[in-house]
């Protein structure tokens, strides 16, 4: 029996719909990362971050940073489904006198607080946003969508030292834990516990599957409440939602083809 | 940082003998973000992105090379409030070794697009620079050396940014000089009136990006040549900046640019070993511009 979807799970299939669409249109990759991360970013813009779409600058809403910028597709779609501007806009990805990069660009539409691209800086830039609001508006949280092959850069470690050292319990690193990085699988480069190593840095670990949007929205929100940085680690798949690619390093440089692009919007 | 609230001092672990007393009036707003200077430029960036002004903290090139692309992607692309000072310029760590040498800064600082450059000479271009660049509300690089024994100031000197100062009037020869080097430029000047009879204006020259460029026109607009100086690499500093002028205003003179050469100056010494070695002494580079004279 088909499952049946729940609002934010019928959004999620929506931005999907529209990284699909956008790879199509630009013949450009890096789709496999912004497949995997759709459920998240959903659950996030829909169910957990205080924001108003209306007042992207607002002084006390919550902040997202993109940390793994080539997940961007992902970012753009959802945040034109949560209205900071019109959906006809993806259109604008990736091409000639477009509006969007393959990895974004503060200023370059509304709701993109932070430019990103190079891994391992986001996390940083996160930790420095988290720094002032811990002191100025305690009740702002700071969320920062990391990519599992991206702890491979030693600034990360350096921001989660420092997180822990001044307690920025404002702060939440998102851990998107696909198995793959650029030219193979994440613990076959790097034999990393990642769920230890950030004990060992004085972080809160929580774990969930990163599709799963009851599971998620329960510990993005207990993510919230913590007495010290935390980290969500989500299990995804790589290429998510495009059978032939899940689960496979193809799916970070795969181009949505012509019959991919169809069967899509045939489902 | 006591009128302006909203400035917060970041350190890489260093400011020992120097930071002391920022750290003890200014125990909310100075953090030493430890060992780790890409992570503290991205904090920068995120603290900017709240609001403050930061100014950030390391010897030049650990600050510079090390963070490199936190400075280019985090707050120069985004075009933050972040100051980024840099200590010991040139050979000023002299035997510390090459790791703490900074001969590239201020090329690779200028080439990014929103980024100011400053290399101030003695303590009056410091504070002037430092006024200058807190000013501003966009990326800023300061490289200071140690402060030479004479305060060249005047009176009459009125801060601008991307100008230069006349710290000796001369009429012959334009020796623009920037950083703390300037002291040998007095030396240079000494020698060549004593050997030739002929007058040096020595311009200090605090700005690396922007310079005004009308202000240097009228400056070497009556000069038989012109002479730069620096320890910098000969690519990408002053030199680079005013050839560049030199090929788009036409200016027609004799440009001859001292500077380190393009190589690696292994050899264990002093800072003035260091700069003999590079042929930066004052007696090689008076040599050099009263052959060059004798050519015009």
């Amino acid at each position: 029996m088909k499952k049946r979807l729940n609002d934010t799970e019928k959004t999620s299939c929506r931005i999907r719909s529209h990284v699909v669409d956008m790879s199509y249109r630009s013949k450009t990759a890096e789709i496999g990362s912004a497949l995997c991360i759709s459920d998240i970013l959903t659950v996030l813009y829909f169910n957990i971050l205080n924001i108003n779409p209306k007042k992207p600058k607002d002084e006390k809403r919550d902040y997202f940073v993109l940390s793994k910028g080539h997940g961007a597709a992902a970012l753009y779609a959802t945040l034109a489904e949560r209205g900071f501007f019109p959906t006809n806009k993806l259109e604008k990805y990736r091409v000639n006198d477009g509006i969007f990069h393959g990895h974004p660009s503060r200023g370059s539409a509304p709701g993109i607080e932070v430019s990103t691209g190079s891994l391992g800086h986001g996390l940083s830039i996160g930790t420095g946003i988290a720094l002032t609001l811990k002191k100025e508006n305690p009740k702002v949280r700071v969320f920062v969508l990391v990519g599992d092959g991206e702890c491979n850069e030693g600034s990360i470690w350096e921001a989660t030292m420092f997180a822990s050292t001044h307690k920025l319990n404002n702060l939440v690193a998102v851990i998107d834990d696909n198995g793959f990085q650029g030219f193979g699988k994440t613990r076959e480069i790097h034999k990393m516990n990642l769920e230890q190593k950030f004990k060992s840095f004085g972080w809160k670990v929580l774990k969930t599957d990163g599709h799963n949007h009851s599971q998620l929205k329960k510990t993005l929100t207990e993510a919230r409440n913590q007495s010290k940085p935390t980290v969500v680690i989500a299990k995804t798949i790589a290429g998510k939602g495009i059978p032939h690619i899940e689960h496979t390093l193809l799916a970070h440089y795969y181009v949505v083809d012509e019959k991919t692009h169809k069967n899509h919007y045939a489902k | 940082m006591k009128k302006n609230k909203n400035i917060i001092f970041l350190t890489g672990d260093l400011g020992f003998n120097a930071l002391e007393s920022i750290r003890t009036n200014f125990p909310d707003r100075f953090i030493n973000v430890g060992v780790a200077e890409a992570n503290m430029i991205g904090i920068a960036a995120g603290l900017a992105l709240t609001g403050k002004k930061v100014i950030t903290y390391s010897i030049a090139p650990f600050i510079t090379l090390r963070a490199y692309e936190q400075i280019r992607n985090d707050i120069c692309y985004q075009n933050l409030d972040v100051k980024v000072v840099g200590t010991g310029g040139g050979f000023n760590y002299s035997t510390h070794g090459l790791s703490h040498h900074s001969i590239e800064d201020l090329a690779i600082m200028s080439v990014m697009p929103n980024m100011e450059v400053f290399s101030p000479s003695y303590s009056w271009e410091a504070k002037e620079s430092i006024r200058a660049m807190i000013k501003s509300k966009g990326p800023a690089y300061i490289r200071l050396g140690k402060n030479p024994a004479l305060d060249y100031s005047k009176p009459d000197f009125k801060f601008v940014v991307g100008q230069g100062y006349i710290i000796k009037p001369g009429k012959d020869i334009l020796l623009m000089i920037t950083g703390n080097i300037l002291d040998y430029g007095v030396t240079i000047a000494n020698i060549i009136k004593e050997e030739v009879g002929l007058n040096i204006c020595l311009v200090s020259m605090p700005s690396i990006k922007p310079i005004d460029e009308e202000w240097f026109l009228k400056v070497a607009k009556n000069m038989k040549m012109v002479a730069t100086m620096e320890e910098h690499s000969l690519h990408g500093g002053l030199a680079s900046k005013i050839s560049m002028i030199f090929s788009q205003s036409g200016l027609n003179k004799k440009f001859l640019p001292f500077g380190i050469p393009d190589r690696f100056i292994k050899d264990v010494g002093n800072r003035d070993f260091l700069l003999k070695k590079s042929g930066l002494d004052p007696e090689t580079v008076s040599k050099k511009i009263i052959q060059c004279l004798k050519n015009i």
